[in-house]
């Protein structure tokens, strides 16, 4: 692939976490490293082993490949690879290249000098990731409880776990999640079609620059939060919204086994009302 | 200006409150750790998850309690002695007093006899608790007899419900609807059953009683459309709130959740559905002639301190036998031991049906 005449300038040795010189290479315009290695090591040898699953099951369906994990008499322990023993090592597979990820993007910032903002964000992505079939199987005792992977049986799975504790809506982790999830979305709706609107002026007009985005903001609402507290503000949302999802998974069977309208319970036995 | 800024103030404020509300908030979890039971394929969530706490609660909760050994059917019978033996005349006398020793034991252990007897002349029929616990012998005998689809060979007893109580624990009145329910004033007035805890519904803000409609009357429950698009389904959201607040009702007194006997995926098809939902189905038919063939039949014998607010009879729940239990005392067969509960007398009458 052709290169840029500026690129070669950001192309500089050092910075890796692990492996010193020995992956510090690009090959096209990816830098490798040695978590490029490792991600795309798990990658495939996950991909492979969720390919064997779908050989062993019924379908080629795309929506109904469903590589389940062990019954929960098998507790923590290894299940026999097709009993659910694919899926322990497609989970192993997944983590491994998901945190291969984050740490290439943790050795790039490194490289190039920058803060490490993007790897932390994508964490929270693995955390809520790792929740679910990790943490929450964990506590309440096999690997069994995390969720199958495939397109529809995940589904289901979301379906039934939701429908374990009767009405997930009154999950008070869940409700904080998705007002995070919906704020986020109209955050970045904002800030977007603000962007877009001060660069696309119409035919004649000059490009308009932040302070006019800041005017428009202060003359709707009184306040404008600025060209860099915007994506602070775009960060902290979306990583809450993982964040807060994760939180809702864990508290669900390990710290709550009832419905969850009962534990509003607390707010309703509060002595000032009782 | 004092030196106290607003700031400082604001954060107290927020400090207070705060912890006013977390330390309930925090308390209200449960601790670690469960026991869950698969009851699906792997990988699809289907299943119990119980706190270890509760289990050990409930565990203590629904023992079984000691009872008199069984007596061979030797000697004159009951009829033949006492007058105005009804239901129990074909047993001994033995038995029939072990009968009457147990009844006293599962309902009335404090009061005794006379709870339900005139002490100057037994066979009286004067007081209502005597009329009243002919008819639930009678009841007891039909549930064993004819609704083994529920009950199997488990069977029930007075206990089953009583629990040493003469009324039991969990019975409900109709509080749906009538003059001076209403909630809110002015524009703002509504029936009952919506927007507030339903203590049926384990809190949830669904209908405060879903038992008038489902458990003595026999309105429909399915709302779910046979389609996987809406193409003939006129249920509406307020119909699929009440049939919410019954499933709410049934998983909490069994101490399950839906997928005890669904597979939402598909929650109305019976083909993808446990076959305890079979077994539940069965339960809303007995407890609706229970509740009907009964209880209802009851009103005239019930003193008006007995009845709720709209002069109703107290009725049957799942709650009434289960007590937060899949199985009411987790399974344990007393009636096997008490054969004359289990089996229709030639004189009961069986459920009156209007």
């Amino acid at each position: 692939m052709a290169m840029l005449s500026f690129e070669k300038k950001y192309r500089v040795r050092g910075g890796t976490l692990l492996g010193g010189d020995l992956f510090d290479f690009w090959v096209g315009p990816f830098y490798v490293g040695f978590f490029g290695v490792t991600a795309v090591f798990f990658a495939i040898l996950g991909t492979a082993l969720l390919a064997y699953g779908a050989s062993l099951g019924d379908t080629w369906n795309i929506w109904r490949i469903n590589i389940a994990p062990p019954d929960l008499k098998y507790g923590l322990g290894f299940a026999p690879l097709k009993e659910g023993g694919i899926w322990q090592l497609v989970t192993i597979c997944a983590l491994g290249a998901f945190c291969s990820w984050a740490l290439r993007q943790a050795e790039i910032a490194r490289k190039l000098g920058c803060g490490l903002h993007v790897p932390f964000a994508f964490s929270a992505a693995i955390f809520a990731y790792f929740s679910l079939v990790v943490v929450r199987p964990i506590l309440m005792g096999a690997w069994g409880h995390g969720f199958p992977y495939g397109i529809l049986s995940h589904l289901d799975w979301v379906s039934n776990t939701g429908y374990q504790y009767l009405h997930f809506h009154y999950n008070p982790a869940h409700m904080i999640a998705v007002t995070f999830f919906f704020t986020n979305c109209l955050a970045l709706a904002l800030h977007s079609a603000l962007v877009l609107s001060a660069l696309n002026p119409g035919k004649g007009q000059v490009v308009k620059a932040p302070e006019h985005e800041n005017t428009y903001f202060r003359d709707i609402i009184g306040y404008s939060i600025g060209t860099l507290g915007i994506h602070r503000l775009g960060l902290f949302l979306a990583m809450s919204a993982s964040f807060w999802s994760a939180v809702c998974i864990i508290i669900s069977g390990p710290f709550w086994t009832r419905g969850w309208p009962e534990w509003w319970g607390w707010w309703l036995n509060l002595p000032i009302w009782k | 200006m004092s030196s106290l800024g607003i700031r400082p103030l604001a954060l107290g404020i927020v400090a207070v409150v705060g912890v006013f509300l977390a330390v309930p908030m925090v308390l209200g979890f449960q601790k670690p750790f469960i026991e869950s039971v698969q009851h699906g394929p792997r990988g699809v969530a289907m299943g119990v998850v119980y706190n270890d706490e509760t289990l050990v609660t409930n565990a203590a909760a629904n023992k079984i309690p000691g009872y008199l050994p069984q007596l061979p059917p030797v000697g004159p019978k009951a009829s033949a002695i006492y007058k105005n033996v009804q239901v129990l005349g074909d047993l001994s006398v033995g038995q029939f007093t072990r009968t009457m020793a147990s009844i006293t034991q599962w309902v009335a252990p404090t009061q005794g006899c006379n709870y339900c007897h005139n002490p100057a002349n037994m066979a009286d029929d004067g007081k209502y608790t005597k009329v009243v616990a002919r008819r639930m012998l009678q009841m007891t005998q039909n549930i064993n007899q004819n609704w083994q689809p529920h009950v199997a060979a488990t069977g029930v007893t007075c206990y089953t419900c009583h629990r040493g109580l003469n009324i039991p624990a969990n019975v409900w009145v109709d509080t749906s609807t009538g003059p001076g329910t209403d909630t809110g004033m002015g524009f703002a007035a509504m029936t009952p059953g919506k927007n507030a805890p339903s203590a049926a519904a384990g809190l949830a803000s669904l209908p405060s009683d879903p038992y008038t409609p489902y458990l003595e009357k026999a309105e429909t429950i399915r709302v779910i459309g046979n389609t996987a698009l809406a193409t003939d389904n006129h249920a509406s959201i307020k119909q699929t709130d009440w049939t919410y607040a019954l499933m709410m009702h049934m998983s909490n007194a069994l101490g399950v959740n839906c997928t005890y006997c669904h597979n939402t995926r598909a929650m109305a098809d019976w083909s993808q559905s446990p076959p305890q939902r079979v077994t539940a189905w069965y339960g809303i038919r007995m407890v609706r002639e229970m509740n009907v063939g009964y209880m209802d039949g009851l009103a005239g014998v019930f003193p008006e301190y007995r009845k709720g607010p709209l002069g109703d009879v107290q009725k049957v729940n799942c709650t009434t036998c289960h007590q937060g239990v899949y199985k009411p005392l987790y399974g344990v067969s007393m009636a096997k031991d008490f054969p004359e509960l289990q089996k229709v007398s030639s004189a009961n009458g069986g459920p009156r049906l209007p």
